[in-house]
């Protein structure tokens, strides 16, 4: 009896841990200033063991952070020392390797003592927009050119914040205000997720996280093994997918097999590094590796060490899925956002009828750099007949400089039973920001930004749409646009037998191309025009149901003619559907 | 609205339609099944049966108001009107492509929820107002005339128009209404710069279209319910509760439908607001636990708190961003699914999960005997000793605990190898932890530490489970009032005339302007009072100044409350230590050097709350004797204990039972835990405290 009821305990406990650290992350919404964190919820919360083993994480929007924030408090234990942590300590990197995966994502590791006594770790993750270099994009030859780099150090010791830290940091940055900001909110989510941790041990009469720490790892790990054992034992499959890269075309190519209770998951064969920054280190990979698996797998298990332990993620050293350093590494979500689709192409061959098709995969993210413009020169002499060119000096001398970054979205695969999410992010789990909000953070303006026909894949079930986007400053401003879009000569594939999605398109208003990535000049007054990736279809087009067919039609997701071309409907019929609509009769 | 007046106040739920009656013989209600093909018909009905309880004719009534889920279940049912919406070119998509991220990440199946307008729905107009209210592109007459004529060849019967930065400038969007008013006389039309002037495109379209969709459905609902009132005698203006909490007209409520949904849930905190001042609590928890789900409140200084924006029709487990945003002044809650209903399961890992799937009252809980197989938190609170199998409902009929045993059994039990009263224990437990849970996040987003608190509970099951909830709160007090089940209500009788007046305009403190500040703070509290006036000819109204504040660059607003005088002579400094001490309290620290700004600015104009009544104090209790007792399984003690049994009609003023104890009524029974003494208090209040000598909770 007694057991058992323990048993009761220990879930409660558990859930109450998932409980804290949703709090932990919460509170770091809630005080970041980073758009991407506050309006995209691009982070990751989580609370460790003694022994620096996750027990648990929030979900947020980035499985980008799963394993790399699982790893992360081993590297700070092993760096700073654990008979050299205090209370009031708080710890900070950005390391690629060592935190999760570029330069712009801040961890910051908190020791939590309980009663003087060290019991734990509390640790979070945020993207921030700007960390100086040459801002966030794809240019970079090495790391070094991709900002500033902060070691595993202390921010803090005893409670103490270390000056001369904030001070490099402040001169190194183009929004000091906003990263010194960030930095205590990450500081202040720890902190919030300690205080519950506390009241929590009160309440249970515990004195250390031992006990509650192998509950959750045994059941964890039993429930997950349960999940690999239901696979066909000794499965192995193959998936490989080609995508854009920068300066050559990417093959991202993996081996999956499946053993008695691991899932083994090897990228020999990928591409080596790409000259730019969208290399990708190992801990990202395999963030996006076991995201993908877990889906498919075992979804309801959450996040901690012993459910991620089984499974065993690699690559060769120095393939664009494993960049050492120095390698440029900040786009490295461009690749690792393509890893799920590419590990399902060879899940379906052992799992069939779950895994989607090719989605759009990377988010389509973009960051304006504003100020006022160039091409006129603003203290020429005023020449009074001419009230045009005094108005513009007038509006170039209002302007300023002001960074914007905005995360947009493609659309999903088609599922085995489903058509594909519209404009949805997968395998990232981030938020779009408000078009009202972004254009009242800066000079930006944000002239279309709705869905696109006729882009996803045809197919019994559709691949989901992508989006039109167009993009303009305010009056007397000029910008670059950092493009960050893949897909442009791959679109997303479609499955058994359903068709690709639309490809990334980019060019100026008057027409002039524009790359998929890299950094690139806007002058006054003209407008980028983008539209972003379909996902691909799953299934014969020909086997779609006539009445979702017309459906995508009344509602636009599919023009006249793809409706007739793809899917073999009659002109009459497609007549008959604009007619109804027209006339507001139900389709 | 004096206190010797007939005052009649009317909640229509999901399942029952709730009347009560107040006249100077007392508080007389009746619970009838919601009619739904014609909602006043169970009004009526249970008007009648009110009248005659109390000997009052309908003509004699002076005030009805009503609260309804009619508004809600529309949305969630899709059964508004034929409604289209008109936006900025370019933007046709914000309400279906939403925050374009997944609420659930790892569920590759699925579905997001359709948007209350299909695509081919929504019209465009080539026109753009900038972030800073400039005009980029003119809008065109032809180009709105070129839209009616579309809708007119479509028949709709209603129009949402949500115009991009509409908050800041609304002269595009009236210049559509002119000309529909013009050329579509029949089509009901919704401006968003009206129904919701918020930043934030998704949240002000979609509450727009939601104000426009229900629009025609409630403007005839509630014109039919004035006539057939008027057919039964009744002669006395009706009034609407919205859900902020106050009482607005019939006129004002068809206009702005949507500020009706969630009225209800707010008639039962402005109920626990009531009760907090007659006990003159400043921190007080309301916990409302029904069928299905649990609603969690936080009322201070004896005002529940408000938010701008909620969700509503969650489809996915109550996940957040799997409803709706609506975007109005609320009553903010936290709703969980967890209720009597609630059904219990084993998941992957071993672990009991109770909700949100419900067995709702059909077929109900395995105890029930209608059918259900699958365990409830009922069944679990029936095996622990906390119901009366045969004294469930005042009696009307029996529970079957061997049902209760076998469901939990099947379901729980035996897939962990547990005796049936263990796995009782853990339902009850997980349902309980997942309440404090919500509680717990509830607090902290608010800044609020708990145990300072007294939670007020009403509600089919909460006080089943508001007595081990408060254990793990650290909640010290709990008062359960009479008529709990009726507490929506009852709330409606105790609300305000109130209105709530918002609107997003930027500004830096280091551009502060104190003549627009005043400006602004008086405008809106005319258009506020307007509101208000037209409810009220005479009463005195007084205004409640709020701005929303943040560090320039967060995206989150913490709201910071103004005095008469701070919004009458406006300073930045003031501004600053107000918001300082705010953000201090929330998140523990300022953050040196950085600017501070104004996001939105919001004034409530309300009558004065109703009296609370007072209480009639009483020497010392008088421990009450009972030899029966009932075996209860206390889970703080940890096992079964014997609980004295008395019934809460035994309990006169200033009587007290020591925990563990059970006190039945016939609407619910009240959980005594081993922690705690109850006493009843003059006003029929059930006063749960902790006992200070010894037998503290584990």
């Amino acid at each position: 009896m007694r057991s058992q009821a323990d048993t009761v305990r220990q879930q409660v406990m558990w859930n109450r841990l998932i409980s804290v650290v949703e709090e932990q992350a919460m509170a770091l919404v809630r005080t970041a200033f980073s758009t991407s964190v506050r309006e995209a919820g691009d982070l990751s919360a989580g609370v460790y063991d003694i022994d620096g083993q996750m027990m648990a994480q929030a979900v947020t929007g980035t499985p980008g952070h799963v394993n790399a924030m699982a790893d992360a408090v081993a590297h700070f234990m092993r760096r700073i020392g654990v008979d050299n942590m205090y209370e009031g300590d708080v710890f900070i990197t950005n390391d690629p390797w060592e935190g999760t995966g570029h330069l712009h994502d801040i961890t910051v590791v908190t020791p939590s003592f309980y009663r003087g006594k060290h019991v734990g770790y509390f640790a979070c993750t945020a993207h921030i927009v700007d960390i100086g270099g040459r801002g966030f994009g794809a240019d970079a030859n090495s790391v070094y050119e991709e900002g500033l780099y902060i070691p595993i150090m202390k921010f803090a010791e005893r409670g103490e914040v270390d000056s001369t830290l904030m001070k490099i940091v402040r001169g190194n940055v183009r929004e000091p205000d906003q990263l010194v900001g960030d930095i205590y909110a990450l500081a202040t989510c720890n902190e919030i997720g300690h205080r519950r941790l506390v009241e929590m041990m009160d309440e249970f009469s515990l004195n250390d996280l031992c006990d509650i720490a192998s509950f959750i790892f045994s059941n964890s790990k039993t429930a997950t093994e349960a999940c690999i054992a239901a696979l066909p034992a000794g499965a192995s499959a193959m998936g490989e997918m080609k995508i854009d890269g920068y300066s050559a075309e990417v093959t991202l190519k993996v081996k999956l097999d499946v053993d008695e209770k691991v899932i083994r998951c090897d990228f020999a064969g990928t591409s080596g590094l790409d000259k730019k920054g969208i290399n990708v280190p190992l801990v990202y990979t395999k963030a996006y590796a076991c995201y993908a698996l877990k889906c498919a797998i075992a979804p309801e298990i959450p996040n901690n060490a012993a459910s991620l332990a089984p499974f065993r993620i690699t690559a060769p050293e120095n393939s664009i899925v494993n960049a050492l350093h120095p390698a440029p590494v900040a786009l490295r979500h461009v690749i690792g956002h393509m890893i799920p689709d590419t590990v399902f192409n060879a899940l379906d061959k052992i799992l069939p009828d779950t895994v989607p098709a090719e989605g759009a995969g990377t988010l389509c993210n973009f960051q304006v750099s504003l100020r006022p413009r160039t091409d006129i020169d603003v203290n020429a002499e005023p020449d009074t007949a001419n009230n045009q060119a005094a108005h513009d000096r007038d509006m170039a001398k209002q302007a300023r400089r002001s960074e914007v970054l905005t995360f947009n979205s493609g659309g999903s695969g088609a599922r085995p039973r489903s058509d594909g999410l519209n404009a949805t992010a997968f395998p990232s789990g981030v938020m779009t920001m408000p078009v009202e909000a972004t254009e009242n953070a800066g000079p930006v303006i944000i002239w279309r930004k709705e869905l696109r026909p006729d882009s996803g894949g045809a197919g019994k079930y559709r691949g989901g749409l992508g989006q039109y986007m167009e993009v303009g400053a305010v009056e007397g401003h000029e910008f670059d646009i950092s493009a960050m879009f893949d897909r442009v000569d791959h679109p997303a594939t479609g499955r058994h037998g359903g068709q690709a999605g639309g490809a990334t398109t980019i060019a100026l208003d008057n027409g002039d191309p524009m790359q998929g990535k890299g950094k690139q000049f806007v002058s006054h007054g003209r407008k980028v025009m983008m539209a972003f990736p379909g996902g691909g279809g799953y299934g014969n087009p020909n086997e779609r149901d006539r009445e979702d067919v017309k459906r995508d039609i009344a509602r636009g997701y599919i023009s006249a003619e793809q409706a007739q071309q793809q899917y073999g409907l009659s002109k009459d019929d497609v007549e008959q559907v604009l007619n109804d609509v027209r006339h507001g009769r139900a389709v | 609205m004096d206190s010797q007046s007939v005052r009649l106040g009317v909640d229509i739920g999901g399942t029952f339609t709730d009347v009560v009656l107040e006249c100077e013989a007392g508080q007389f209600s009746t619970k009838v099944l919601t009619t739904y093909a014609a909602p006043e018909n169970a009004i009526i009905d249970g008007l009648h049966q009110v009248c005659e309880q109390a000997n009052v004719k309908p003509n004699q009534i002076q005030q009805i108001i009503h609260g309804t889920t009619l508004a809600t279940n529309a949305l969630i049912e899709r059964r508004g009107a034929k409604t289209a919406l008109v936006t900025t070119r370019g933007f046709r998509d914000v309400i279906e492509m939403r925050t374009e991220s997944r609420f659930e990440q790892y569920d590759l199946n699925l579905s997001l929820p359709e948007p209350l307008l299909p695509r081919h729905q929504r019209y465009t107009i080539d026109e753009r107002v900038s972030a800073a209210g400039e005009i980029l592109t003119p809008i065109d007459q032809a180009d709105i005339e070129a839209v009616a004529a579309d809708i007119k060849t479509a028949g709709y019967e209603s129009v949402a128009i949500g115009l991009l930065h509409s908050y800041v400038d609304d002269a595009h969007e009236k210049c559509i209404r002119d000309v529909f008013a013009k050329l579509l006389p029949d089509v009901m039309v919704s401006l968003s710069s009206e129904v919701s002037p918020q930043m934030r495109e998704y949240e002000r379209f979609n509450t727009t279209i939601a104000n426009a969709y229900i629009k025609p459905l409630m403007k005839s609902y509630l014109g039919r319910l004035e006539s057939r009132l008027g057919e039964e005698g009744v002669q006395c203006p009706i009034f609407l509760m919205h859900s902020g909490g106050g009482i607005i007209s019939l006129e004002n409520a068809a206009e702005f439908p949507v500020r009706l949904v969630e009225s209800g849930p707010a008639g039962g905190a402005v109920f626990a607001a009531n009760i907090a001042a007659r006990y003159g609590l400043n921190k007080v928890l309301s916990f409302d636990m029904g069928g299905t789900t649990a609603k969690i409140c936080l009322i201070k200084n004896q005002t529940p708190k408000t938010s701008r924006v909620f969700e509503v029709a969650r489809t996915y487990r109550f996940k957040k961003g799997s409803g709706m945003p609506i975007s109005i002044p609320v009553i903010d809650m936290v709703e969980i699914g967890a209720g009597g209903g609630s059904l219990a399961h084993v998941d992957s890992l071993n672990q009991i999960r109770v909700g949100p799937q419900s067995a709702g009252s059909e077929p109900g809980p395995a105890c029930y005997g209608r059918g259900g197989e699958h365990p409830a938190v009922t069944d679990a609170d029936l095996v622990l000793g906390k119901l009366d199998p045969d004294n469930f409902a005042g009696g009307t009929f029996s529970l079957d605990v061997e049902a209760s045993r076998a469901a939990l059994d099947s379901a729980v039990a035996g897939k962990l190898d547990m005796q049936t009263e263990n796995a009782a224990f853990g339902v009850a437990e997980v349902v309980d932890e997942n309440m404090a849970n919500a509680a717990r996040v509830h607090a902290v987003e608010n800044g609020e530490d708990l145990s300072e608190y007294t939670m007020i509970a009403f509600g089919g099951a909460a006080p089943l489970h508001a007595g081990r909830l408060c254990e793990k709160l650290g909640v010290d007090r709990l008062l359960v009032p009479p008529g709990a089940g009726v507490g929506s209500a009852i709330g409606f009788l105790r609300a305000p005339f109130s209105f709530e007046a918002t609107r997003s305009v930027f500004m830096r403190l280091q551009n502060f302007k104190a003549d627009s500040v005043k400006q602004l703070l008086a405008e809106l509290k005319d258009e506020a009072t307007r509101f208000v006036r037209t409810c009220s000819a005479d009463a005195p109204i007084s205004a409640h100044y709020k701005v929303y504040m943040r560090y320039s660059g967060q995206g989150w607003e913490i709201p910071v409350e103004l005095t008469d005088e701070q919004a009458e002579s406006p300073d930045a400094a003031t501004f600053k230590t107000l918001f300082e001490t705010g953000y201090v309290a929330l998140f523990g620290r300022a953050v040196e050097g950085l600017e501070v700004e104004i996001t939105v600015w919001a004034v409530n104009a309300t009558t004065a709350a109703q009296p609370a009544g007072s209480l009639s104090p009483f020497a010392s209790a008088q421990q009450m004797t009972t030899s029966d007792t009932r075996t209860v399984f206390d889970p703080a003690v940890g096992e079964n204990v014997a609980a004295a049994l008395v019934l809460r009609d035994d309990m006169q003023t200033a009587h007290s039972v020591s925990g563990p104890a059970v006190i039945t009524e016939t609407q619910t029974t009240i959980i005594v835990p081993s922690s705690r003494t109850a006493v009843r208090q003059s006003d029929g209040c059930i006063d749960l405290c902790i006992k200070h000598e010894g037998g503290s909770a584990s």
